[in-house]
């Protein structure tokens, strides 16, 4: 009967390293098997991204609706390039949109928020353009222009 | 020289060296089919090495073992060890598998080799322990026996696919006499039941004597004589005397080869001879 | 000019030691890993090692698991807590033990549990003549005793891994939620928003892949080219540690460059 301790002790151990990554997958990192839906690119030009990274969230109104993919420079523009996957059921964006880079909280993380435009405008593809971009606050910046215009009063 | 009308391996012009040192240089041995043969010599000349030559566990630097024709050092790996199902194997310290009991341990390479069932193969192995008087040691561990139970044991698995070759390295050594007497006389006894060959590695002249047909001594990479017990009890050369009668000096010297004893004595620490 | 020329051979001797080395362990790992399996009697050997290798280092995995994760909460707090974002704990914790310390720590701890213990083994049983034994029985060695155990550490390895870090992530909850008082719900998020399966958690597990294979394959080498004496053993299970600790962080760089360096 000493075998079937082993076995018994080898399917536990089995069923534990297979309890562990389903912890790992859903409660850990979220992972849903809803979630493995297609996606499109859509593109945005920023004067700056300051600190935003690929894989940061895109949202809308708060929620995650994509995230990004690259960035890189624009060697025409000299501008970011950010390339963002939007999931394919977010398929009302106009393309008067206009993306946004935010900061979660004071210190937390940058990610990118898109505001829709008017309603009936022509609605994003795959390659398309959001022309309409708000840069990253960087607050030297922020606090130059303050004591600018605190000096021209 | 009725022995060699048949005859079993036939080894030629072996070499084998380990770096510098020839373990054994042009040997030729012809092994008789169901006899008892005996390769005798001193400590560290190479007998055991020459079985595992022969088991194709190591290869020889140039020259043939012909086992029934097949040429041992040139077998593929697969083939070797189709070879091997005909062969047996006694190792000095029995090599029994010490995660199994007695009983696995001999079942082991019936389990492997056939396909027999079950209650067939525990009729096989109780009757291989019956004949080394160990049926009641079956459910034992190999840990639980005493060195010459365990060699029994040993011997029951060797035998136990029925093998036309057995090999016994150093059957004897370190056997109280009882333990001795037992497997000298399993040895013959087996050797006569079931017909096999048997050849035995031993530096024990009085219990290999007893025993063998035909025997072969090696000293210094080289067979020295050869012949019947009563033959080589003959021999005058001064080597084989020496070895047989046991006497502790003669052409193998009983000092290890070292500098001029007084030098060293009379040279302190550091003039060590140097 | 004579002692430079007994330089030079003393060199070229321990190249070419170490050279074959090499090339004995690879074609050892080459007919484990070949080696034809036969159901019926390898599962039974293979579950067996599984056994010895796997199960029997679970207590300490889960054990040092738990307090690597309890530590992690509690000194990450302290830092965190400066910045007011001591919520962010449940993320340090997570992507620290599943990146980097999960697959690290196990395969060091397995390294010195499971990997001495084949080494140890396989050693004892070469000088007890059983692997000769086994050869002249007709049964290859390499298949019948290495493989199963290949087998069981490059299994094993990976599970426990799985384990350490989940059992972590549990001890961090334990110090970070029911001690430290942070609320659980943003413990939680902070950890699923950064986080990601497959970058992150596969990421560890293929690293842990990598340090099994490593581990078992330096344990059971050391262990089949051992010297068959009792010194021999000795240094072989030393010489198993010691290698497989120094190839898992080594490997453990290199990996982590490949996997998180262009982020």
């Amino acid at each position: 009967m000493r075998n079937r301790g082993i076995e018994l002790g080898v399917g536990i151990f089995m069923l534990a390293g297979a309890i562990a990554l389903t912890v790992l997958a859903i409660n850990v990192s979220g992972l849903s098997l809803a979630e493995q839906q297609g996606s499109y690119k859509i593109y945005a030009r920023f004067e700056n991204v300051g600190g935003l990274t690929a894989r940061s969230k895109v949202t809308m109104s708060g929620v995650a609706i994509g995230k990004v993919s690259s960035i890189t420079i624009d060697r025409k523009k000299l501008m970011a390039l950010v390339e963002m996957e939007i999931n394919e059921d977010v398929n009302y964006l106009t393309s008067d949109s206009s993306a946004s880079i935010l900061t979660a909280g004071l210190l937390g993380e940058k990610y990118i928020g898109v505001t829709t435009g008017a309603a009936d405008d022509e609605i994003l593809k795959e390659g398309d353009f959001i022309e309409d971009t708000q840069s990253s606050l960087v607050l030297e910046e922020l606090i130059g222009k303050f004591l600018f215009n605190q000096a021209s009063e | 020289m009725d022995f060699f009308d048949d005859i079993i391996i036939d080894i030629k012009q072996l070499t084998f060296s380990r770096g510098d040192r020839y373990i054994c240089k042009n040997i030729d041995i012809r092994i008789p089919r169901g006899k008892v043969t005996a390769i005798m010599g001193p400590s560290g000349t190479g007998k055991t090495t020459l079985l595992k030559l022969i088991g194709g566990q190591l290869k020889p630097d140039s020259g043939s073992i012909l086992l029934d024709g097949d040429d041992i050092p040139r077998l593929s790996r697969s083939e070797l060890f189709d070879v091997r199902e005909k062969m047996g194997m006694l190792f000095q310290s029995g090599a029994l598998f010490t995660d199994m009991t007695v009983f696995e341990n001999v079942a082991f390479p019936l389990r492997v080799h056939t396909k027999l069932p079950q209650d067939m193969i525990r009729d096989i192995v109780l009757m291989k322990l019956q004949a080394v008087g160990l049926r009641g040691a079956a459910e034992l561990m190999p840990s639980e026996l005493s060195g010459g139970m365990g060699r029994r044991v040993a011997l029951a698995r060797a035998i136990v696919l029925d093998p036309a070759l057995v090999m016994y390295d150093e059957p004897f050594t370190g056997q109280d006499p009882i333990a001795m007497g037992v497997l000298v006389n399993l040895i013959k006894k087996l050797n006569q039941a079931l017909g096999h060959t048997s050849i035995i590695v031993s530096h024990d002249i009085k219990e290999t004597l007893s025993i063998a047909d035909y025997i072969y001594i090696i000293a210094d990479a080289d067979v020295i004589a050869h012949g019947t017990p009563e033959e080589l009890q003959q021999n005058d050369s001064e080597q084989v005397r020496q070895f047989m009668c046991g006497l502790p000096d003669g052409p193998v010297p009983f000092h290890f080869p070292a500098n001029d004893y007084e030098t060293q004595l009379m040279g302190g620490v550091d003039g060590s001879g140097n | 000019m004579e002692a430079v020329i007994n330089n030079l051979i003393f060199l070229g001797r321990i190249a070419i030691d170490r050279v074959s080395a090499i090339g004995r362990s690879g074609m050892i790992l080459m007919h484990a890993i070949i080696a034809r399996p036969d159901p019926l009697t390898s599962f039974p050997l293979l579950i067996r090692q599984l056994y010895s290798v796997g199960v029997l280092s679970m207590i300490i995995i889960i054990v040092s698991g738990l307090f690597i994760g309890m530590v992690l909460a509690l000194q990450g707090y302290n830092i965190l807590v400066d910045y007011g974002t001591e919520q962010a704990v449940g993320q340090m914790v997570a992507l620290s033990l599943v990146r980097e310390l999960a697959p690290v720590v196990t395969a060091l701890l397995f390294a010195g549990r499971a990997g001495s213990a084949l080494t140890a083994e396989i050693g004892l049983m070469k000088a007890t003549e059983q692997l000769s034994g086994m050869e002249m029985i007709g049964v290859d060695p390499l298949r019948r005793i290495i493989a199963p155990r290949f087998w069981a550490g490059f299994i094993s390895l990976p599970i426990l891994t799985m384990i350490f870090s989940a059992v972590g992530i549990w001890g961090g909850l334990l110090v970070g939620v029911e001690w430290l008082g942070i609320y659980e719900g943003s413990f939680w998020s902070n950890m699923q928003n950064s986080v990601d399966f497959f970058d992150d958690i596969g990421n560890g597990l293929i690293k842990s892949l990598v340090f099994g294979l490593v581990v078992t394959w330096v344990a059971v080498f050391q262990g089949y080219d051992s010297v068959p004496t009792s010194e021999g053993i000795s240094q072989a299970t030393t010489k198993t540690v010691v290698y497989s600790s120094l190839a898992i962080l080594g490997l453990d760089f290199i990996l982590t460059a490949l996997m998180f360096g262009d982020l």
